[in-house]
């Protein structure tokens, strides 16, 4: 043991403290919190993206005239135009387009048609849709005679089913979206977790085979503990990036949702319409987000997650590293690779699927089971509530899964790592991993 | 005293045979040469002895006892592939492997500083081995080999890559740890390069044993009575006592190679060669080079197998 702990605390530090380390975690969560903050800032102020323009309204029905509101990225100026005279209109450069609407609405409104020299962006276009939507909903309610606020109200009416599960312990809520999302936020960590780490195990490997280091190792320590102290010094490198990612983007969410919420103040006052309704389904959404965090059993998931998170990139990272240990450079891994990283991808996108949407359809228990899917899987079937014995019997499947892996890894690790020169093939790495020593 | 005992030591790859009944011992405080070819079998028995493999049968005693992983603190293997990890600093690195050999920190530092001041490698131990010369690399390569002081030092191919230079520092460590009381053994297929410094040497050819023991009984038994005079004056030629090998002439010295006729002593040759009109320049027996035994014993070995 002492051995392994001096092993992967060489890994460790060695890893720790490379400049490439230190810059992917301290710059990476910054780079992500000013791409969301890009993205949330222009999806939030759209009208920034696009430059402002001048669209001459000619309303023959008298519905739109005045009614039509300027932002930013559009003004609105009222005028009858002939046919004749729009394309002069055009040619002057100042008018971006030219709305057309003809005299009567009710039932041709796909008559209404929008001239211009270049095809707008499909902001501009849902912009004018959606404001000449409004006012021709409200004419025709007025022209039917039909009250807006009764209406309003009708349309408020939700349906929102409270999923209650009946347990031996009495009842408890079941789940909702939320944890849904926790659970698929977990997975998806556990995914990128066993790929990023797992590949460096490998490389890892690669190094010390092509730097000829290994025999001089193997003279002091078994293969088994070079591996193992190796696998074990890289996840606390992982856990170590993650830490400190987690309290990065918690520090940094504070100021970057700061500003976010301050630009969606602006945005929201920009909207005349329907802004209660946004309100009242807003705070209808929070009042159920608190109620579901209030009653999942969170120490379950967190319990589970730190469980699978380990368990799987031990089932993984051993794998990796016998593939690291068979080839003598990263080319090589290609072939050996694919066995390894089609049943991850395969559970990632089965449980974006199948699984979320049955939960606990047979597929998706075996999936859970078998030590190939079970991390991510089980994560995400984990806040559909599952019976005891099946997570019992997925940690037991587990369990075994990466004392096999790491068992079968071990055996081809030791021989691999004395192998050079040419590509090794599948039969050969079996007679590796049958063969006495 | 003998520091390891191999009998009978068999070990077959998946489809060829690495080794075939070796029987070796190696005395303590001695410096033993295991000499062959390339693939001769020399790595794959040295991988038994520092555990790294394990003989599919036979013995192995280290200081008479079952050789056991326990053992492995008490050797220094310097492999004939050489690696150091490039991006880690040298003194940390010199640390990482004495501890892996069982040394505590402690204990390491204190060792390491006797090399520091023998290499004169203080500058060095805040730098990269990347940024070190390759001669600097070996150096350091060899600390990390003896730093724990191992009672056996087992060296293989210690001196491809070395410049003349560093060889002979490595000769005089080598010498140096002898003294101290270590056992060092070398493998190399350069065999003129270590029949100077070796006590003891194996022959190994094709997975098997073919010659062994001390260097200068192994010398005596393939003298072919050869001698070799360098000389001015006219060429000898061959008479009832002597047999002229072969003559070279340079700038009017000659060389000359002959064997003898029949049994007779030094002093009796001299006199024999004197009754010519030549001046001697210089003169010696000429004993067959370790590679010249190497082929006469292959050849013994082929003839012994096909009668």
């Amino acid at each position: 043991m002492h051995k392994i702990w001096l092993i992967s605390k060489r890994e460790y530090l060695t890893r720790v403290r490379k400049k490439s380390f230190i810059i992917m975690t301290f710059l990476s969560p910054v780079l992500i919190a000013l791409f969301y903050g890009i993205i949330i800032y222009f999806s939030i102020n759209k009208e920034i993206a696009d430059d402002n323009k001048h669209i001459v309204v000619s309303d023959e029905s008298g519905v739109f005239l005045n009614n039509l509101k300027s932002n930013k990225s559009i003004t609105f100026s009222y005028r009858n135009v002939t046919e004749s005279e729009i394309k002069n209109i055009l040619k002057n450069g100042s008018v971006y387009g030219v709305l057309m609407v003809p005299d009567s609405l009710s039932k041709e409104s796909s008559k209404i048609r929008l001239l211009v020299n270049e095809q707008p962006s499909l902001n501009t276009i849902t912009n004018i849709e959606n404001q000449l939507e409004i006012l021709l909903k409200n004419k025709k309610l007025s022209e039917n005679g039909i009250d807006k606020k009764i209406l309003h109200e009708i349309n408020q009416t939700s349906v929102e089913i409270n999923t209650v599960k009946l347990t031996d312990n009495g009842s408890e809520n079941g789940n909702s979206g939320v944890t849904t999302l926790i659970g698929f936020a977990g997975a998806i960590l556990i995914y990128f977790f066993i790929f990023l780490y797992g590949v460096q195990v490998m490389k890892g490997v690669i190094e010390e085979k092509t730097n000829r280091i290994v025999e001089v190792i193997i003279s002091s320590v078994k293969p088994f503990q070079l591996m193992m102290g190796k696998i074990i010094g890289i996840a606390f490198v992982g856990l170590t990036q993650f830490i400190l990612w987690i309290v990065l983007v918690a520090l940094l969410s504070i100021p970057v949702s700061a500003l976010v919420m301050n630009f969606m103040d602006v945005g929201t006052e920009a909207l005349t319409k329907g802004n209660d309704t946004l309100n009242q389904a807003k705070n209808a959404g929070v009042e159920n987000f608190l109620s579901d965090l209030g009653n999942f059993n969170f120490g379950l998931l967190i319990g589970m997650f730190i469980f699978y998170f380990i368990s799987g990139y031990l089932f993984y990272g051993a794998l990796f590293a016998a593939v690291g240990s068979a080839v003598d450079n990263e080319t090589d891994t290609q072939q050996f690779m694919m066995p390894i990283t089609m049943p991850l991808i395969f559970s990632i996108a089965l449980a974006q699927s199948v699984v979320v949407n049955s939960p606990n359809g047979s597929l998706s228990v075996w999936l859970s089971m078998i030590p190939f899917s079970s991390p991510v899987v089980m994560m995400v079937r984990l806040p559909f509530g599952i019976p005891t014995w099946q997570i019992i019997a997925s940690m037991i499947c587990m369990a075994l899964g990466f004392i096999f892996t790491v068992w079968l890894a071990g055996r081809i690790y030791r021989i691999g790592i004395l192998t050079y020169g040419k590509k090794p093939t599948y039969k050969e790495i079996w007679k590796w991993f049958i063969s006495k020593n | 005293m003998m520091i390891i005992e191999a009998k009978s030591i068999n070990k077959k790859y998946q489809d060829h045979v690495a080794l075939k009944h070796i029987d070796i011992s190696i005395k303590r405080g001695s410096i033993y040469g295991l000499l062959g070819p390339n693939g001769a079998g020399k790595t794959s028995l040295i991988r038994i002895f520092t555990q790294i493999t394990q003989a599919d049968s036979g013995t192995i005693l280290f200081n008479q006892e079952t050789l056991q992983s326990k053992h492995i603190f008490e050797m220094g293997y310097l492999p004939e592939e050489r690696g150091l990890y490039k991006k880690m600093l040298v003194g940390e690195q010199l640390l990482y492997f004495a501890e892996l050999k069982g040394l505590s920190n402690k204990e390491a530092k204190l060792r390491l500083k006797y090399w520091i001041d023998k290499f004169e490698i203080k500058d060095w131990l805040g730098k990269k081995v990347e940024e070190l010369s390759k001669g600097m690399q070996q150096k350091i390569q060899f600390i990390a080999t003896v730093l724990h002081e191992p009672k056996l030092i087992i060296l293989d191919e210690p001196f491809s890559g070395f410049d003349p230079i560093n060889s002979q520092i490595l000769v005089d460590e080598i010498l140096l740890l002898k003294d101290k009381g270590a056992t060092i053994v070398f493998s190399t297929h350069r065999m003129d390069s270590v029949e100077l410094l070796c006590d003891h040497i194996a022959l190994i050819n094709k997975a098997e044993k073919i010659l062994d023991g001390p260097v200068n009984d192994i010398k005596q038994q393939y003298k072919s009575n050869q001698f070799e005079i360098i000389y001015t004056g006219s060429a000898l030629v061959s008479d009832e006592l002597i047999e002229v090998n072969y003559t070279k002439e340079k700038n009017g010295q000659h060389t000359t190679v002959l064997s003898l006729q029949n049994l007779i002593s030094t002093n009796r040759l001299v006199q024999h060669i004197l009754n010519n009109p030549i001046d001697i320049k210089g003169f010696r027996e000429k004993l067959p080079s370790m590679e010249e035994i190497f082929i006469m014993a292959v050849q013994q070995k082929n003839n012994f197998k096909n009668a």
